[in-house]
């Protein structure tokens, strides 16, 4: 057990819990789910199935949200 | 919100089934600070605001989101594609923005060239008829050449957003023949987005007929940004009021205001 895997979010590599799902990555970014529109391996997964996507090792993640654009 | 026009009948803008009672059309990007950002959205009376897809911050220390600033209780928020150079990068980034809950609704920029941030034309009209089949409503930001606003058209695009000048430029409408031809040619809404720099220009603009403008750099980067947002409030009704008005045929000879009988000997 805590085995850690190491997965890329937003361009950066991370290592995170082995069997962590894309929902408690978020908790522990200090992440609101409804804030954030999260792309996993260039799918996007909604809101309700993050607790459903478990992360494997070398999947890259990305993490989105509204800034000032014109 | 005030109407568009108040003392000439005017129609609501109507974009994609949606409404709104104003003609300006406003960005979030490259204030000094947020609260002025807020202030100026406010000053220019704009509904439609536009903000960019990127990545969270993923230090918690540097709060980026604009959602943070902005109610989209009482703004609409137009997602942008600014930044993407393929089409498949526009098509990712409008998906995301969509996925953010808000609207369908996708400012759709496929950029061609760094230094003059030209559309690709084409790499636009193929993501515009994907993401039309997508159910988006694209309002795609393109040139000022007709046969491309005319294709984006038959793609299904819920608006055209031909171009005043470069984006950020400030050098005001360079071409408002090809502006107003496009806007005689189409049916859907005709928005001109980017390129203004002062209120003349989006007064001018807007005496050529289209529906509407779309704003960023010239009321961030104005010494004032939150009296010029008001400026150009007043700009966007004046020149669509005057475009309604009908302005006098322009001639090459004086004639005079006042009458020429009458006069003393």
């Amino acid at each position: 057990m805590n085995r850690s895997i190491a997965v890329v979010i937003n361009g950066e590599r991370k290592q995170v819990a082995a069997g962590a799902t894309l929902l408690a990555l978020l908790a522990e970014l200090e992440l609101d789910p409804r804030a954030v529109v999260v792309e996993h391996n260039r799918r996007i997964v909604r809101r309700a199935g993050l607790g459903d996507v478990t992360v494997q090792d070398g999947d890259a993640i990305e993490l989105v949200h509204f800034v000032g654009g014109g | 919100m005030t109407t568009a026009v108040e003392t000439i009948r005017d129609e609501p803008l109507t974009i994609g089934g949606r409404t709104f009672q104003s003609r300006l059309m406003v960005g979030t990007g490259k204030y000094p600070d947020m609260d002025t950002m807020v202030r100026a959205i406010e000053a220019s009376g704009a509904e439609v605001v536009t903000v960019a897809v990127r990545r969270v911050n993923l230090d918690r220390s540097k709060e980026n989101s604009v959602l943070h600033y902005l109610d989209p209780k009482h703004v609409f928020l137009l997602a942008n594609t600014a930044g993407c150079y393929t089409a498949e990068d526009a098509i990712r980034y409008a998906r995301l923005s969509r996925e953010a809950g808000f609207n369908d609704f996708v400012k759709l920029e496929v950029i061609g060239d760094e230094e003059t941030l030209l559309p690709d034309v084409q790499g636009l009209l193929e993501a515009a008829k994907v993401l039309v089949q997508e159910g988006f409503k694209v309002l795609a930001y393109t040139n000022e050449d007709l046969v491309t606003a005319l294709r984006l058209e038959d793609a299904g695009c819920a608006a055209v957003m031909p171009l005043a000048s470069p984006i950020g430029s400030g050098l005001g409408l360079l071409n408002p023949f090809s502006v107003r031809t496009i806007k005689r040619r189409l049916r859907v809404p005709v928005i001109v987005d980017a390129g203004v720099g002062t209120a003349s220009d989006t007064c001018l603009t807007m005496e050529q007929g289209v529906d509407g403008i779309l704003m960023n750099t010239a009321i961030a980067a104005a010494q004032d940004p939150v009296a010029m947002a008001h400026a150009m409030r007043l700009a966007t009704i004046a020149g669509r009021a005057a475009f309604l008005a009908g302005r006098m045929p322009r001639r090459e000879v004086a004639m005079p205001s006042s009458p020429t009988k009458g006069m003393l000997d």
